[in-house]
């Protein structure tokens, strides 16, 4: 006999399976739904297709609902057949088109949500609080004895979730079983993976090779890149050569909880104990050309203490932090916004480019003084964030005010 | 014998005649046109009551017994005490001591607190409940349980039965947190207190007989008289008449939940948008969460761009209050209290106007307040895509809910729904609602978390907004939406037993409930 999925009075948008494989007798499925009435022929009806898909013929499965989506269903009763019968085959819901996000390199990382990889309903509205990337974990907030089921479902979320142009990431197990995670994220639209408590090169490199060739297996032609979490003093020492192992590798992110705990150091409001590790690891992301992430602040009621925090981490060098609440998205948002001076001088400079475009010239200058073009590259970025941050209209040439 | 049906104007099929009584099917939000004279309840003559005003009677079942209690006759109650109500469980035990059958049970709404009537539902001492029923009585009306059909009407709709006799109450029983031997009572002082009394104001007006029961009787005179004591036949003093901490219950906290505080945000910055929010405003406040929520949004939009509202028209609560004594709203006119803080504001502060179903809601009247109103949220638990709502089922078929102000505040200027897109796999949104409560005419704006749909009806807003980037969408797109999440749901199956009538403003029956197959 085996069980996925939760259960409990405030379990919801989830459902608690058991089956239990017999000899004769065909297959008896009990449905306990708080949305029978509405979907109970359609949840039957996906319960005996995922069973012959897997070809078991005599069994009986107990399903207990409460208002779980298909692919959560498809999920846990994959997982409850996977764990009572040897199989390679998948059962996969279809892949909504949406769920292909052009991604690059250098994109926005300001905010990242952390949702906990087997509880599907913090995951259906996640993309409508707009955060930069939203994160499926399958490491911390992932009971050991739920790893399995965890995988199944973080994989039928990459495919059917609309996460409203939201990154996705995943954040793998620690090695070597985040390795064997890989299998379940990559052929499924995944666009970053976050490499937790990664103390070397090598960690990156395996992950890398290990995608590569998932990747090349599946056809898969989007980039998937890589965040390596910091969250150890060795790590923090190999802070660089972690930030510069692969092309892949687009950020450099810091986790504080675990780091001071290696420290021996207790974790406080001002932060001096992990001081010297932020400015690491943004010193070797500048290093290696890469964004810089802090860490999550964990009082997700307290938004003045967040803003503080946030404001601190943007004025070490930092490009993002993440958020454990989707309440702390709009003040992350707010706080790495860019400044109304940086908002005039990055004005200027997108003025004097466009006016040298338009006159064909090939040098750009304000004054006498010359612009170089990441200057400008630098600026245009400032605008599009002052224009999302919702400081300045879109239109702003047109308007002499701005 | 064959029940007839016939097709009203929102397209549903109503039965002729519901509890031997023949039904009028609803003909447009303003289409019914009724003429005639209001009720008149008897003349009584001074001589018949004590000289001293002491109309204190030893008990309940006394005064029942003297207000001539027999079979059949119908029972009215109130909801100011909400879940912590001790009365009308009382009332009915008292009647089935007394061996009364048949009885009609018309409280102004019924909580889960009444589950205990259920007993007097099934031996027959109560016939049919006139009233929202709310969880567990609905559920039992669901299920075809009770032997008539229950009749929901809207607050307001409650006032204009009265007032037009077509439900003519025999004993109206007003538990009162305070109240002087002669009758008069209030809501504002005594362990109970509640704010005001305004629900029982036609019950006072126009039954037969009148009860004041009460846990704290003062001295003669009981002021302010909310409900009058010339109006009043008996007085009962009793221990307890309500559970304080439930009388304010914990549904008038603004909710936590992310979503809901997006949809909250979302409502209001449609309302900046839209030019509803200006100098000089006014809007309705709900008790729900979100709706909470939004009244505090609306407090920083005033107070960013120093304005104000002329009025907030609401369940008196703790957020409200502070509003109001930040001078963001000049007045508050209280339909009813939500938490203690409203209450304690009620007493102090001039600026509230207590209000009833009479000046708020009656639609057969010369008027009424809430359609002044610049701005109504309001909730539903479906709506389809002519913007009709449901208020009062689940998608399941389940009666779960009362109509409340909600019909009556329809009529307000600009009325928004600010809902989630599905609950619990639930899409809200339907080709067809299990119950129409609401023309879609009436109902302006869908605010979901994933996206805005204004009612085609309304070209002003479509256009005043067309520039604000806001996520504004048609409501088939968010059907589509909700159902690419959710699946396509099948239909709930029914008996053809009605088991509820919903009536419209006017006393027309917009819709009806039938009894669920389990």
């Amino acid at each position: 006999m085996a069980t996925a999925g939760n259960k409990g009075a405030n379990i919801r948008s989830d459902c608690f399976v058991t089956l239990e494989l017999t000899d004769r007798g065909g297959l008896e499925i009990s449905l306990d739904s708080k949305v029978g009435a509405l979907y109970g022929d359609s949840i039957n009806t996906l319960a005996e297709e995922i069973l012959a898909h897997f070809g078991v013929e005599h069994a009986r499965l107990l399903i207990e609902d409460r208002g779980a989506l298909e692919f959560v269903l498809a999920a846990r009763i994959e997982a409850a057949i996977k764990a009572c019968v040897e199989t390679d085959k998948e059962y996969l819901p279809d892949l909504i088109p949406k769920s292909q996000v052009q991604n690059t390199k250098d994109r926005y990382r300001r905010s990242r949500l952390y949702l906990p990889g087997n509880s599907p309903k913090l995951m259906l509205n996640a993309g409508i609080h707009q955060p930069d990337g939203i994160i499926l974990d399958l490491e911390d907030s992932v009971a050991p004895g739920k790893k399995d089921e965890a995988r199944l479902l973080v994989r039928n979320a990459l495919r059917r979730v609309d996460f409203y142009g939201a990154e996705r990431m995943v954040r793998i197990n620690q090695l070597p079983m985040g390795l064997d995670d890989l299998e379940f994220v990559v052929p499924h639209h995944v666009n970053l993976i976050l490499l937790p408590k990664c103390e070397s090169a090598e960690q990156v490199q395996q992950v890398d090779a290990r995608i590569a060739e998932i990747a090349a297996r599946h056809h898969i032609e989007q980039p998937i890149y890589l965040m390596p979490i910091i969250e150890s003093a060795l790590g923090v020492v190999n802070a660089y050569p972690i930030a510069s192992a692969s092309e892949t590798v687009v950020a450099l992110a810091i986790g504080l909880e675990d780091y001071t705990a290696d420290l021996g150091a207790q974790r406080t409001e001002s932060g001096h104990e992990s001081f010297y590790a932020r400015g690491a690891v943004v010193n070797a992301a500048r290093a290696a050309g890469i964004q810089a992430i802090d860490s999550v602040f964990s009082n997700v009621s307290d938004m003045e203490a967040l803003r503080a925090v946030v404001k601190e981490s943007r004025s070490l060098g930092f490009d993002g932090m993440g958020c454990i609440h989707p309440r702390q998205i709009k003040v992350v948002h707010e706080a790495f916004a860019p400044t109304e001076n940086e908002i005039e001088k990055a004005k200027g400079i997108v003025q004097a480019f466009d006016q040298a475009t338009s006159q064909g010239l090939g040098v750009v200058a304000i004054g006498s003084k010359m612009i170089d073009p990441p200057v400008v590259k630098r600026a245009q970025r400032t605008i599009d964030l002052a224009i999302r941050s919702g400081l300045l209209s879109k239109n702003w040439q047109d308007t002499p005010e701005g | 014998m064959t029940i007839k049906y016939v097709k009203n104007a929102v397209g549903r099929m109503i039965p002729t005649e519901i509890n031997g009584k023949p039904v009028i099917p609803f003909q447009g939000p303003h289409g019914y046109k009724t003429t005639g004279w209001k009720y008149g309840p008897p003349i009584r003559t001074c001589g018949d009551y004590p000289d001293d005003g002491d109309k204190r009677v030893a008990d309940l079942k006394t005064a029942l017994a003297k207000a001539g209690l027999k079979d059949g006759m119908t029972i009215s109650t109130h909801h100011h005490f909400r879940n912590g109500d001790l009365v009308a469980n009382q009332v009915f035990q008292a009647a089935a001591e007394l061996g009364v059958k048949d009885l009609v049970w018309f409280p102004s709404a019924s909580f889960p607190c009444h589950e205990p009537l259920i007993e007097y539902l099934e031996d027959g001492t109560i016939h049919h409940i006139e009233g929202s029923m709310n969880g567990p009585l609905g559920r039992f009306a669901s299920q075809g349980k009770m032997r008539g059909a229950g009749v929901l009407r809207s607050h307001g709709g409650r006032y204009q039965a009265v007032q037009d006799g077509e439900v003519v109450i025999d004993i109206a029983v007003i538990a009162a947190p305070a109240a002087d031997p002669f009758g008069n009572a209030n809501g504002l002082t005594g362990p109970s207190a509640c704010g005001l009394l305004g629900f029982a104001l036609a019950d006072s007006q126009y039954a037969h007989n009148v009860i004041v029961v009460t846990d704290h009787i003062v001295p003669f005179p009981c002021i302010p008289w909310q409900v009058q004591g010339n109006n009043v036949d008996y007085v009962v003093e009793m221990d307890q008449i309500g559970i304080p901490e439930r009388i304010v219950s914990g549904t008038t906290r603004i909710t936590k939940s992310p979503d809901r505080l997006y949809i909250a945000e979302l409502t209001a910055k449609f309302c900046e948008a839209a030019g509803i929010i200006r100098d000089g405003f006014s809007f309705q406040a709900g008790a729900g969460g979100t709706a909470l929520a939004i009244g505090n949004y609306f407090g920083e939009i005033m107070r960013e761009r120093s304005i104000k509202a002329r009025f907030a028209r609401g369940g008196s609560n703790q957020y409200l209050v502070e509003l109001l004594d930040q001078g963001l709203v000049e007045h508050i006119l209280d339909g009813q209290t939500f938490d203690l803080e409203g209450v304690r504001s009620m007493r102090e502060n001039p600026h509230h106007v207590d209000t009833s179903p009479f000046t708020s809601y009656n639609y057969h009247g010369k008027g009424n307040f809430a359609s002044m109103l610049d701005v109504v949220i309001l909730g539903a638990t479906e709506v389809d895509l002519n913007f009709n709502a449901n208020v009062v089922t689940h998608s399941d078929g389940y009666l779960l809910h009362g109509i409340g102000g909600w019909q009556n505040c329809l009529f307000g200027k600009n009325v928004i729904l600010p809902i989630p897109l599905f609950r619990d796999r639930i899409p809200v949104i339907r080709d067809e609602v299990t119950t129409i409560c609401g023309p879609g005419e009436l109902i302006d704006v869908i605010v979901t978390e994933r996206g805005i749909a204004i009612n085609p009806r309304r070209t002003d807003l479509i256009e005043g907004t067309k520039d604000a980037n806001l996520p504004v969408k048609t409501i088939h797109e968010l059907k589509q939406e909700a159902e690419r999440i959710c699946g396509v749901p099948q239909p709930a199956q029914f008996t053809d037993k009605v088991i509820a009538a919903i009536k419209w403003v006017d006393g027309t029956v917009i819709d009806v409930v039938r009894q669920v197959k389990e």
